[in-house]
């Protein structure tokens, strides 16, 4: 059995678990949420040994030693790790906070990268390392990042649904907030499909359909009726969104999930996640600099992107001791902080220059 | 200044300074100023930067556009005035708000933990209560299980009751104060670099010796010793063009004598007198055929070899026969097109490879011999010659840096993944056990305290609840 076999089996784990998450969600039967915690724990078994199993085919094909064989070296394995801690960590707060609700907005995150990961039609070949990536701090670098990633993923999903939870009416500024937050999202996602419905046999690789196409079936669109009709369902979708938010204020209420238990998750998973991404992203990431490049801090566009991304994030836990900052303040910061990290992931990788471009070799 | 409650200027600056919200504009304004440098590239040429502007502001307000950005700076925003201006206020802001809070933190810190009224104990937000039977010896029972859960138990008479209390890192509310100074360590290690260290480049070409590097602009720095580019090479995966690793062989001289010799590669530099010298580029000269030596090694069938350097031109024997070889032509980088016939792809030496004519006693024969495809070193007749390099024409670029403050910046770097270990996963743990003895029995009030992670702090008062109970059941027998 090889490791995209097990890749494959751990994908369709985790869509069949998102769809019984929901499902739970909608009728409440105990039996359906056992059967997706189950789901879910099969298919993180089975990506934990495609990664092995991935581990130990690139040692095999790179002859680097085990600690630079590690997979996690292009834009594809770390997107496939990056599910694994996101799962992980999901699982964690499924037994320790004996809930599952939060299931059904987990998963469709992992799905969704599973999802953009077969559609943009990404290399998924092993590919032997560039000198640049030759050295021991490859391993402990890119995997502290990829949790703190995944942990700040949780506080982005536990901020939103508290948001959702704590704002009632549509002029309240944090409603907003969230309402063209989650409508951005949307329709960045929907657009992007378009554009990969449209172009896919056009295009070699998803670099380039993201550097050259990026929204040419929409927004962008030679013809000016495409575009203005897309801005046009752009803001229908986001005026939809903001005017039946209650509805989905109503449900994520209907959770076993308080509102305090939310705030309490955004917190800790940041709490997690900042000393993580401080001492493996930043500070393992300059020292190896200093050792590869001969500058420790070079404002690369990545370094800078990952600097803003901390400052979003020390705001958040210096925020929590300012007077009035509680709540729906701090959650809005907590979501702004992932549409940060995003960036810093993929955002730097995919459209601006600078050192840090293995991604899209 | 009678009232005492008057501030003065200074006291208002002072108050500014020491205010989280000035630190929350501060992180704002450096976000967000930053987030425009990522996107203008830095240093880069103009004709870049409209190229960038023209997707943001349109074709005609992109040449303004760059005119304001270059104005204020944005194309070297990192080294210019304002933002530097901004990290000084951030150091500024973090040094004040430290200072400010210090003392109320230094007390709760060094003041030693002493017993409090059963009123106070009632509103602490970890409690449990028990009863435990028999006379007396509850103390010091009390005493031992807060020794087996890690505590150092002080007793204290109260008027009618007894109380046991202890405190377990007291000290780790000054976490963040670590956290805080290692950011101004960090920032000291780079100003150290900045004015006591240098960053500058070296294109080396084999075989050339240096005494200086070169700073952005060209301004020459001399090293202090005399660096040699032995030889540059590019190993590749297998017969594919993916480099596996860009090498150089490296000497160091002082006064003419070799001091130290060295490989570097990406990731592995070599470091003398405080200089370090970092593999970064590498390049060829053009008209690369003219100006380099292949080196040889020619094997007879019977295994007599014999190292030659021979130019294109030169004509070399394979010892021990009467065989001569002569070199016609160099391509750096040889491929073969569909019609079978061979030509240069590119100036870089990718793919090199010689063309010889070799001319014996009884037979002639000729064929390119390619540097990575020892296949190729194999001649018709048995003999052999394998293409070791071709030398002299390539050059090493190396990024050369001199930086005192780095060993500082480390040491910041670990004061900081300590101070943060210490913030965010211990805590200052209090514990109170109130004893009140009530008709031949003890009625016991646990009250506790955790600054953080009170969750795990509750578990263990869970244990030690435990205990208690357990041992009581244990003296009644």
């Amino acid at each position: 059995m090889n490791s995209s076999v097990l890749f494959g089996l751990s994908t369709v784990a985790y869509v069949f678990a998102m769809i019984l998450y929901i499902a739970y969600l909608a009728f409440r039967r105990n039996q359906v949420g056992v059967i997706a915690t189950t789901l879910t724990m099969a298919g993180f078994v089975a990506q934990t040994f495609a990664i092995l199993l991935r581990w130990k085919e690139f040692y095999e094909i790179g002859q680097m030693g085990i600690l630079r064989a590690i997979p996690l070296t292009n834009l594809y394995e770390s997107l496939i790790f990056f599910v694994w801690c996101l799962i992980l960590a999901y699982l964690i707060i499924e037994f320790r906070y004996r809930t599952r609700s939060f299931g059904a907005f987990v998963t469709p995150i992992a799905s969704l990268v599973l999802a953009f990961i077969d559609i943009s039609g990404m290399s998924t070949n092993i590919q032997p390392l560039v000198p640049a990536l030759q050295s021991n701090w490859l391993l402990v670098h890119v995997m502290m990042s990829f949790i703190s990633y995944a942990l700040f993923a949780i506080s982005f999903s536990t901020g939103l649904m508290y948001l959702i939870v704590k704002t009632e009416k549509r002029n309240d500024p944090s409603y907003i907030f969230w309402t063209v937050t989650m409508g951005i999202f949307v329709i960045v996602l929907a657009a992007m499909g378009l554009d990969y419905l449209t172009f896919k046999f056009a295009v070699k690789s998803q670099e380039e359909l993201i550097r050259s196409y990026l929204f040419r079936a929409s927004f962008r669109s030679g013809s000016g009726f495409v575009s203005v009709l897309s801005l046009a369902v752009a803001a229908g979708l986001l005026y939809g969104i903001w005017r039946y938010g209650g509805v989905l204020r109503k449900i994520v209420g209907s959770f076993d999930l308080s509102a305090e238990t939310l705030d309490d998750i955004t917190y800790k998973s940041i709490a997690m996640g900042f000393p993580i991404f401080t001492l493996g992203g930043l500070i393992f990431g300059a020292i190896w600099a200093d050792q590869a490049w001969g500058k420790y801090w070079s404002w690369d566009p990545k370094e800078t992107w990952s600097l803003i991304t901390w400052f979003f994030y020390a705001f958040y836990l210096h925020s929590r001791l300012m007077r009035g900052w509680k709540g729906k303040k701090v959650a809005m910061v907590a979501v702004l902080g992932f549409v940060a990290v995003i960036f810093t992931y993929l955002g730097v990788n995919l459209l601006l220059s600078g050192l840090h471009s293995y991604g899209s070799q | 200044m009678e009232t005492g409650k008057q501030k003065t200027f200074v006291d208002k600056i002072w108050d500014v300074f020491a205010s989280v919200k000035l630190a929350a504009v501060i992180f704002a304004v450096i976000a967000l100023t930053s987030m425009v440098g990522t996107v203008l590239e830095q240093n880069a040429e103009p004709a870049k930067n409209i190229r960038i502007l023209v997707k943001f502001v349109g074709e005609a307000a992109a040449p303004a556009a760059y005119e304001f950005f270059s104005r204020l700076g944005f194309l070297d925003m990192y080294h210019s005035w304002w933002f530097l201006t901004l990290l000084f206020l951030f150091c500024a802001n973090l040094i004040i708000c430290s200072i400010d809070r210090l003392p109320r933190i230094w007390k709760l810190v060094t003041a030693p933990i002493h017993a409090l009224t059963p009123d106070h104990l009632e509103k602490m937000s970890i409690k449990r209560t028990l009863t435990m039977k028999g006379k007396g010896g509850a103390a010091d029972q009390v005493s031992a299980s807060l020794k087996a859960i890690g505590f150092k138990p002080v007793q204290a008479e109260m008027d009618k009751d007894r109380q046991v209390y202890a405190e377990k890192g007291n000290y780790t509310r000054l976490g963040v104060y670590m956290t805080h100074l290692s950011i101004l360590v960090i920032i000291a290690g780079a100003i150290i670099g900045v004015f006591f260290g240098f960053n500058a480049f070296l294109n080396l070409p084999e075989g050339q010796t240096s005494s200086v590097a070169y700073k952005e602009g060209g301004k020459e720095i001399p090293l202090g010793f005399d660096i040699r580019c032995d030889n540059f090479d590019v190993e590749y995966y297998g017969e594919s063009d993916m480099p596996k690793a860009y090498k150089s062989w490296l000497t160091v001289l002082q006064g003419g004598k070799v001091v130290m010799q060295k490989s570097i590669v990406v990731n592995d530099p070599l470091t003398f007198e405080g200089i370090t010298f970092y593999q970064s580029s590498f390049g060829t000269v053009p008209d690369s055929a003219a100006h380099g030596v292949a080196i040889l090694r020619a094997v007879s069938k019977d295994g007599k070899s014999e190292e030659i350097q021979a130019r294109v031109g030169d004509t070399f024997t394979i010892p021990g026969t009467g065989i001569q070889g002569r070199i016609v032509n160099f391509s750096p980088a040889l491929s073969v097109d569909q019609n079978g016939r061979p030509f240069t792809y590119e100036e870089n030496m990718t793919n090199p490879a010689l063309y010889i004519e070799f001319t014996g006693p009884s037979q002639r024969f000729s064929g390119w011999v390619f540097k990575r495809l020892p296949r190729t070193w194999q001649l018709p007749d048995g003999n052999r010659v394998e293409f070791l390099n071709f030398w002299g024409v390539r050059y090493t670029g190396m990024q050369v840096r001199k930086d005192p403050g780095v060993w500082i910046v480390y040491l910041g770097c670990l004061t900081m993944a300590i101070g943060l270990y210490i913030t965010f996963f211990m805590s200052h743990r209090r514990i109170w056990v109130n004893i009140s003895e009530e008709k031949g029995q003890s009625k016991v009030l646990i009250a506790a305290s955790a600054h953080r992670n009170r969750a795990a702090f509750e578990r263990t008062i869970e244990k030690l609840a435990g205990m208690l109970a357990a041992g009581n059941k244990g003296g009644t027998k």
